[in-house]
Order: structure tokens, then sequence, then C-alpha cells
């Protein structure tokens, strides 16, 4: 399967992705606060928008760009969900909004 | 027009592993790091470096057609959202009140 150089190459920029995909995944899992989770979703997600384009080209199928564009897309969405959400207690209209501490 | 070929598919090489360096550096970065604030800082790495070096790289790699195109859609998609993202993560953590750590203040002992 592989016996070119692109194919070499692409291979290596893969196998690199994986591995920053679980350094950002053990971050995932680690992170004291709910912004370091966060942070490390969205970049989880720019990982992933990367693999799956160099897995396209890795098998000669750029296709896949497709599916990388719709899941940045998503991605971006996903995070101002989270953070909207975690703010206001609610992904709509916000209709009481919370008292500020004094 | 052969040799011509040959240095772009060079350079796209080049490129692609620069950028997956990039891209591995931005998380190790964002694993080691010992704040949030300097967390955040090494993620944004990935997506300024790493996804325009990476995209760049595919794009020469492809030859000029609709693949390039498509590469450009997503580079520009992403140029625009991750500093929107990344500014959406630092405002909401800073009105939760997180602060940067006490060690990494300088002398004066300012906080921004």
């Amino acid at each position: 399967m592989i016996n070119t150089m692109p194919q070499f190459i692409f291979l290596i920029a893969l196998i690199l992705l994986f591995i920053a995909m679980i350094l950002v995944l053990i971050r995932l899992y680690k992170g004291p606060t709910l912004y370091d989770r966060v942070l490390s979703t969205n970049s989880f997600g720019t990982h992933t928008v990367l693999f799956i384009g160099v897995l396209g080209f890795l098998s000669d199928r750029p296709d896949f760009l497709d599916i990388a564009l719709l899941y940045a897309l998503i991605n971006f969405v996903a995070t101002i969900a989270i953070l909207k959400f975690f703010r206001y207690r609610a992904i709509g209209d916000v209709l009481i909004k919370r008292e500020s501490k004094k | 027009m052969n040799f011509l070929y040959d240095i772009t598919q060079l350079i796209a090489w080049a490129l692609i592993l620069l950028g997956s360096v990039m891209v591995i550096i931005g998380a190790l970065g964002s694993l080691r790091f010992p704040d949030f604030w300097s967390r955040l800082h090494a993620a944004s790495v990935t997506d300024s470096g790493g996804v325009i070096l990476l995209l760049l790289g595919m794009g020469i790699h492809s030859g000029f057609n609709l693949i390039t195109f498509k590469l450009f859609l997503i580079g520009a998609f992403l140029f625009i959202t991750g500093p929107t993202s990344s500014h959406a993560v630092a405002n909401a953590a800073l009105v939760s009140g997180a602060k940067p750590s006490k060690k990494n203040q300088n002398e004066t002992g300012d906080e921004g």
C-alpha cells in the first residue's frame, strides 16, 4: 500500500496528527476546569479536520475534504453552543438573566 | 517541466512535515503547560501554524483543481473561526473569574 514517496509523507503526517490527538484527549480527560475541556474539544476538532484531509490524500480519495469542511463547520458551532450553554444555562433565547453577585 | 514538478512536490512535502510538527508542538504544549492561559497560547499554535502549513502543503501537492478550492474553503473557514472560538473560550474563562497563576506574573505584579 505504502510504495510511493507522497504516501510515505502523508503516513508520517497522519501518525503525528494521531499522536497529537491522543495528547489533546489526555488534556481533555485531565483538565481541571471546564474551559480547559472546551479548549481541548475545539483543538481536537481542528485536529480531526486535518486528520480527515490527510487520510483522504493518503488513500487517494480527496473527496474526504467535503467531510472535513462539514466537520469544521460543526466544530465551530459546537464550541460556541457549549460556551453559551454553560454561561446562560440555555441554548435558545435567554428569558431570565442570572443576577450577578454583588 | 518535470524538474519544476519535482521542486513543487519537494516544497509540498516539506510544508506538510513542518505543519505536522507544528500540530504536535501545539498538542504537547496544551498538555504540558501549567496554566489555562498558557494552554490557550499553546493551542493557538495548531490553529495558526499547523492548519495553514498543512493545507498549503496539500494544496501544492494536488496541483490546481477543485481539491485546491475545497482546501482553500477549509483554510479560510478555520482562519476565521479558530481565533473566534479561542477568543470566546478566553472571554468565558475571564468572565467566570479564572486568573493567571501567581508564579507566572512579572516583577510588578500587574494583573492585566
